[in-house]
This record gives C-alpha cells, structure tokens and sequence, in this order.
C-alpha cells in the first residue's frame, strides 16, 4: 500500500531524468592521476578542481590544521612562478580560482573561459610536484591564518562552541581536531612540517582532476595527458585507520562564553555512508535528517519553532559522505521564557517518535520530492556538480555515489528510518553542549567556527 | 595563423549564442513590470517578485519592511504556515522572501512540470496577494527578530557594519540595519505590517522576473497571474539624495573580540552613475579583486595584518556606501589602519598603472560568463536591471564599457566621489586605535 502510493508520486513527476541526466567521463593518466569530466555546455565556462586526498583527519596531533595551512603555502610559488604570480595570471586570464580544506580533503579551483583552461592545467600541475617552501613566506602566511583563525573561530561564540563540542564527542577520531587547528599547533608550524606533508600527500597518484563545463571529454583528457602526465608519483602509504571507540554513555558539557543567547547542540554517533554496515542505513539517516530539518514543513519547524514555539531558530545535520563515522546532529536556540533544558527534553521527545512510530507518506514523500528537484536545481551550477565528483571520489566512496544518490534515497522506507533512530540515535552515544551566555564585557579576549571549508 | 583565424571564427559563434542573455520586456495590465529570459537545457524557472520596499521604507519604524517580508510565508489565503510550506516543498519548490535596503522580494525555484508549476505558482500568488499576519503569526515572529536582534550583539563583525552604516548616512534611511534595532521592532503591533504591506506590495511598485525554460506565453501569463489580486496602488516617492558627511570622522568601539574590525568610507555610487564603470574598475584594482587587488597585496602578501581586506562599492538606488576593510589582531590596528589608509589615498591620487588596468580589464572581460552562467545568477542580474531600470542590454554592453575605462577616467572618478577628507572610520574590537 505505502509503495504503491509512493510509485504513483513518483509517476507524476516528469520525465526529466533523460534530458538532464549526467554523464561523466574518467580516465587514470599512466602515473594514477584520475581525471573525471561532465559535459555542461549551457555556458562557455570551465571548472577545474584538482582534489588531493588529504584534510585535517590525516593530522596526526602537533600539526593538526597543517593541511590548511599548505593549502593557503600552494599560492606561493614554484620554481617557474614565485609567489604572488598563480592568482596573478590566472586573474589575467579571467579566472576566479581559490581552494578550501575540510576533513577529509583539500581543493583548489579555478572556473574560467573554456578556452584557458591550459592555463589552469599547466600552474596547477607545476605546483603538484614544484611547490617553494620559504621561511620568509611562512613566516607571513603564519599571521595570516591566525587572522582566519580569530575572525572565523575565536570571535563567534558557536564556532567556537562547536570546536570543543567536536574534542568532547570524539575520543580517538580524527574528527576531535578543527580544520584550521588548535591555536598552539598552528603558532609552532615550521618549513620541514609543510615539506614533510606536501611530500607525503602532493602527487598525482593522490589526486582527482574534475572538470564541469563546456569542454569535449577526450580534448580535456589529452590536455591532461600533456601538462599531469609526466608528474612522477609518489608512494603513498596506507593512512592509518583510527577508527572511534565505542561511546559507552551520554556526555555533557557546558560553554561559558561572551554571547547574548543560550543554544544547545546534541549529536549522536552514527556512521556515514563510507562506514555503514549497510548502504541504506546511510540513506535512511538522510532521510530522517529530512524528516526533522528538510524545510519549512518539516517537524523542527513546524513542531518547535511555530507549534510549541520553545526554539526561534532549530536543525538537525547528517553528512553522507564523510570519511569516517561522524555525528548526526540537533541544533536550537531556545525562545524568550524557554531554556536548553527544555529544548533538550524536546529534541529527545522528536528521536523518541521516530523510534516509536513510523514516518508518514507525506513527510517521505516530501522529502522525495525536493530530493529529486534539487538533483535538477544542483545541475544549475557547475561548481557544484564538480565539488560533488571530487568529494565523493576523494573520500572513497567514487563518483557513481553521485548518480545512485536520488535512486538510494527513494528506496528508503518508513520502517527504516525507524530502524536507523533505533539503532544509531541511542542514549550512550549522545553528547551534549549547552552554551551558557557570559556577560560581554569590554576588554576581555574571547574568540570560533568549524572549518568545514576553510577557503583561503 | 591558422589558430587566429580559428580564434576568430569561435568568437563570432560562441558572443551571440549567449550573450543573447536576451531580456524581454513589458508590463501588465496592472501596470507591474516584467523581465523575462527565456533559458534551456534544465526544466526549471527561477521567479522573482520584487517591490520597491526595503528597509530604507521603513521611515521611523526600523525593522517593518524585514518583518513584513518575514511574515509573508506564516499565513495566506486559508492556508497556515505550515500548509503553505507543505505546498511548496511537496512539490521540491524553493520559496524565500527577503529585503535589502532598496528592494523586498520573494524568490520561486521550481521544476517546469506543469502539475509541479502549477501549484507552487497558486501558492505563491495566494503568498503575495493575501496574507493574514494573524497575530499568533506575528507574535512568534516578532519574538524570532527580536532574539536575532540580541544575538546580533554577539557578532563584531555585524556591529562593527552597523556603527559604520550610521557614520556614514546619519539621518538618511540607508544608515539603520535592515533588520532593524531592539527599541523599534518590540513596539510593533500586526496592523503596523498590515499598513506597510497595503502601501507597497501593490502592482504598480511591483516587478516580476523569469529566468527559466518558459515559453514566452507562459511568462505572460505566469506574471499577470502573480499580480492580478495585487491593488493598483502607486509607486512610493523616490528616497532622498544622500547627503554626504560634512567631515571626517573617527570612532572607537570597545568589544571584547580578538580582532579588531576596520570600515572606512562614504557614501559611494548610484547604479545609474555614469562613473560607474570607471569606479566599478578602479575598484577591482585597489581592492575588489580576489586574491590580486592592491589592498589584499598591501594588507596581507606583504606584511601578513590580515586574513581578509577589500574594498567595495554597493551602487544602490541612491549613493550606497564606499567600504575598504580588514580584521586584524587588536594590538596591530593602528598599523593596519595606516596601511588602509595609505593604500587607499595612493590610489586616489594617483589612480591605477596601465598595467594595473590591463590585468583588471583581461580579469574581467575574460570572466564576463562566469558572472551568469547559472539560472540564479542570471536570474539576480536581470532583477537588477529591471529594478533599478537599466538599459535591457546591460549585460550586451558590459564588457565594452569596461574596455572604455581609461587611467584617466578612473583617477578622475576617484577623485570626484571618494574624498579622505570625508571618510569616516569605524574601529571595533578589544583596543583602542590611537590617532
């Protein structure tokens, strides 16, 4: 009965798939470099993104945010071109280029006109293999991301809160450590750390080349050929697994810091798509993200931002495609006359209906529905497209992910988002933090975000 | 030789394929104007209803034109909030409202299917023309601005922007926040929204936008039916000239962050400037360009004061502010500051080098795609050709417009509209910066 109905839903919506359906070419240069290209020839612009298997969970501790740190050194120059000259001549040929740190990844950019995209080959090839490390350099560049440091984590009081949040939940997951780093980490960086790292991590055979746009697959791929080709390969040892312990228990803290509003952020361990027993567990996670937090209809809004009007603002988070297990998260800021107490009650209150009864076809529905706009809506921008080819490559789990993901979320079922919130969202793996407001006082140095991209 | 003569061959297809960014133009009966361009290769439409009622109509009521905005989507027709959600989202729409200080709007993303079309469109118009703001609706939404409003204070960077805002335009309707300040929103009641929405959501201060795959009959009649229950009503009066600071001045806010926030600037340009382009230009050079400008040289390659600094124009309807920024570490401020201040004053007299403009020139003609080459993108700049009622082949006759701007032109624009003598300077953050 719920399927037959679900199918009919599904028959109304048109027939779109044929038209607008990707299609991405890939090919493994001799020396392992994998170059994926989609066909978008809507504009005459190219994306390219060069992804290097390496993020702030493969630090181990002392040198945690180091990888953000090489990412903001890349722009300093090789022995071909000195510092300063990869932004300049890609701004001269019309490029918007940068690059972001998460993770489990680093990226660097550039769209441009199609017919430059040589251009973005040969700079970016130069510095996979080429990069200066310069005392001098570091020196400045240190002070640089410190300024990032404070204006993106220090002075906001829920970034920072996040920050210990993430040390809190996490025991032996790399996941415990920020992108950007800890302040003593970052303050003791030296050329030999950067040198190590970009020797054990910059090579072809660690990197993923995606290019989205105007371009023809097997042009893109020859072009390829000539600039990445000859690129030596480096060997890449195995990353070490370090795999989270067991939680044995539900953990709490509080957060006192200078802030005019109390919120609370709740986060259970679950796995991600990558670590799941099973597949679907992954998409019944997402799913039930979509229950909670997937619009304005959905039950966080509807129920305790508009119904029991006790939250002003509350979400709930699930990464899919994270390296390693990760958190799936409630957030809420409570209303005039409310406290986190009761947002707490409230958000177990919504965990517990979803392990009791089942979700309705409406809501699964609904959630069906905007995934499947919204594969349509993400091919409008082609950095997207490309962002999302490069992520799924890089944390394992391959681009096809990209294409199964509408197909996978419409096979979940009520009953296994239930399974899921019984299963995974349990007391003993729950962690707490309530930010408790301190008067803002002058004077007196406060600072945090979590650096999910950390663009330079 | 052969591959210039390829070069030229390529230039002659591919400038008109899409730069045929081609805007179509007309009203409806009602007198509210459209803007429509046609785009394929995705079965989908971005729509855009815009008024002329931003903030700066708030009058003496800071915060009514975001609240009014805010409420559109709690209550309309027979339906509640959480009906019209549901009508949207069942069918994978995108609905948001917003405002800036000249403009309030609400935006559709949606699939073309007709089913899926036809009712977020129903929805939508029902959004516009009949919303309740019952009063449990506007209570709950009062209180949601109010603790935005508080949690603001939290933020360095938004007081820092605010404090500035006022410096800038003392008593002219562009200095307070568009969200509005404590003091005002907590007294307004739900009729207070009632009356701004009668007096500017009507069709003749109505705008419609489609960028999508619809024929030309179906924007016709997509925008006539999301106007046609609006009232006739009249366009408000145009907002006043600013008037520009009649000195410079500094400010010092003690705040307990870590960085210290610094804005400097003025009142800046109007989007019907003739200057525009040569200020738009010059500015890419001395601070608006990613990762190039000379700010970004001076402040962060060179000396490491910064992890951001810029300097931007926000041409508005009437002069939007001229803004050069950077957070640094309280203790190096005063040093920061100078440098700001240096490298901006160069640039005033002096203007750029020819070689400073070429590069600027060849960054942005050679990115001239990448401005829209989404639908959204698009989309957002055809709502600003035709709110602020641009020529229709704006986009047709940009990059020739940047190629005409000379050193001369930009150095004289600079001098005309950006005056040290006039500035005003905003510091905010955990120490004083010394004069």
């Amino acid at each position: 009965m719920n399927n037959r109905l679900l199918f009919a839903i599904l028959l109304c919506l048109p027939a779109f798939s044929s038209s607008a359906e990707t299609k991405v070419s890939e090919r493994i240069l001799g020396n392992g470099l994998k170059v994926l290209v989609q066909e978008d020839h809507r504009s005459p612009v190219v994306v390219s993104q060069v992804w290097y298997k390496v993020g702030s969970s493969y630090e181990p501790g002392g040198i945690t945010g180091l990888s953000h740190m090489l990412e903001h050194m890349m722009f300093k120059g090789t022995d071909k071109h000195p510092a300063g000259e990869f932004s300049r001549i890609i701004a001269e040929n019309g490029g918007d280029e940068n690059a972001f740190t998460g993770q489990d990844y680093t990226a660097y950019f550039q769209t441009m006109d199609k017919s430059r995209l040589d251009v973005s080959f040969e700079l970016e090839a130069d510095r996979m293999r080429n990069l200066h490390l310069l005392a001098d350099e570091l020196k400045k560049e240190l002070q640089v991301v410190t300024e990032e440091r404070r204006m993106r984590t220090d002075d906001k009081p829920r970034a920072k809160m996040q920050e210990y949040f993430m040390a809190m939940a996490h025991t032996n997951s790399p996941y415990r450590n920020p992108v950007i780093g800890w302040p003593a980490d970052i303050a003791n960086y030296t050329v030999e750390d950067l040198q190590a790292w970009y020797q054990r991590w910059y090579a072809p055979n660690n990197a993923t080349l995606v290019v989205v746009g105007d371009v023809e697959p097997k042009a893109v791929f020859d072009l390829a050929e000539k600039y990445f080709g000859a690129l030596k390969t480096s060997e890449i040892k195995p990353l070490k697994p370090q795999t989270e312990v067991e939680q044995i228990g539900v953990r709490e803290m509080t957060i006192k810091l200078p802030a005019k509003l109390p919120y609370i952020v709740m986060g259970y361990k679950v796995p991600s798509l990558k670590t799941a027993e099973k597949e679907w567990e992954a998409y019944a996670l997402e799913v039930l993200a979509g229950v909670l937090d997937g619009g304005n209809s959905a039950r966080l809004a509807s129920r305790l931002v508009r119904g029991k009007q006790i939250a002003v603002s509350a979400g709930a988070g699930y990464d899919l495609t994270s390296r390693l297990s990760d958190l799936f998260t409630l957030e809420a800021t409570p209303a005039e006359g409310k406290t986190v107490w009761d947002l707490q009650s409230a958000l177990k209150d919504e965990v517990v209906k979803l392990q009791n009864e089942l979700v309705s076809d409406e809501e699964l529905q609904r959630i069906k529905a905007q995934v499947l706009a919204s594969d349509i809506y993400q091919r409008d921008s082609m950095f997207y497209q490309a962002m999302q080819l490069g992520m799924t490559e890089t944390v394992g789990l391959g681009w096809p992910t990209v294409d199964e993901y509408v197909g996978k979320v419409n096979q979940v079922t009520a009953e296994q988002v239930r399974d899921v919130a019984r299963k995974y969202l349990i007391k003993d793996h729950l962690n707490i933090a309530y930010l408790e407001p301190q008067e803002i006082k002058e004077n007196k140095a406060s600072p945090t975000i979590q650096g999910e991209h950390d663009a330079r | 030789m052969r591959a210039s003569l390829i070069g030229i061959v390529f230039l002659l297809f591919s400038q008109p394929v899409w730069s045929a960014a081609k805007i179509e133009h007309w009203q409806t009966a009602q007198g509210s104007r459209v803007y429509y361009v046609h785009t394929e290769g995705l079965p989908m439409v971005d729509i855009q209803v815009s008024f002329d009622a931003g903030s700066a109509r708030d009058g003496s009521q800071f915060g009514i034109a975001a609240l009014t905005s805010a409420l559109l989507d709690t209550g309309a027709g027979e339906w509640n909030a959480d009906e019209i959600a549901k009508r949207f989202e069942s069918v994978g729409a995108n609905v948001g409202a917003g405002i800036s200080d000249d403009m309030a709007w609400v935006s559709l993303r949606t699939l073309t299917d007709k089913k899926l079309f036809d009712k977020a469109l129903e929805t939508l118009q029902v959004m516009l023309a009949k919303p309740t703001f019952n009063e449990a609706d506007f209570q709950r939404e009062k209180n949601r601005t109010l603790a935005g409003l508080k949690q603001r204070e939290e933020s360095p960077a938004e007081l820092a922007h605010i404090a500035f805002s006022n410096a800038v335009y003392g008593d002219h309707p562009y200095a307070h926040p568009s969200d509005g300040v404590i003091e005002t929103v907590a007294g307004f009641s739900a009729n207070d929204l009632r009356e701004f929405y009668k007096k500017y959501y009507v069709a003749a201060n109505a705008m419609v936008v489609i960028v999508g795959d619809l024929s030309k009959e179906q924007a016709e009649k997509t925008a006539q039916s999301l106007v046609a229950e609006l009232p006739a009503g009249q366009k408000p009066e145009p907002l006043p000239e600013v008037a520009m600071p009649i000195k410079a001045s500094q400010r010092h806010i003690d705040f307990p962050s870590s960085q210290t926030h610094v804005l400097v600037g003025m009142p800046g340009t109007y989007r019907k400037d003739p200057d525009y382009f040569s200020l738009y230009v010059g500015n890419h050079i001395l601070g608006g360009a990613v990762l190039v400008s000379r700010l970004f040289n001076e402040v962060r390659e060179k000396r490491g004061l910064a992890y951001s600094a810029s300097s931007s124009f926000v041409p508005m309807f009437r002069k939007g502010p001229f803004v050069a920024s950077l957070q640094t570490r309280n203790d190096q401020t005063q040093k920061a500051l100078e440098v700001l201040n240096k490298t901006l004053v160069d640039f005033i007299n002096e203007g750029p080098t020819e070689a400073e403009l070429t590069a600027a020139k060849k960054n942005i003609t050679g990115g001239f795609a990448m401005r829209f080459d989404t639908n959204k993108e698009l989309a957002n700049y055809v709502s600003m050709i035709g709110f602020y009622e641009l020529p229709l082949d704006y986009l047709n006759t940009f990059q020739q417009k940047v190629e005409q701007v000379t050193v001369a032109s930009i150095k004289d624009a600079f001098k005309r509209h950006i005056d040290p003598q006039l500035l005003q300077t905003i510091t905010l953050g955990g120490a004083p910066a010394k004069k």
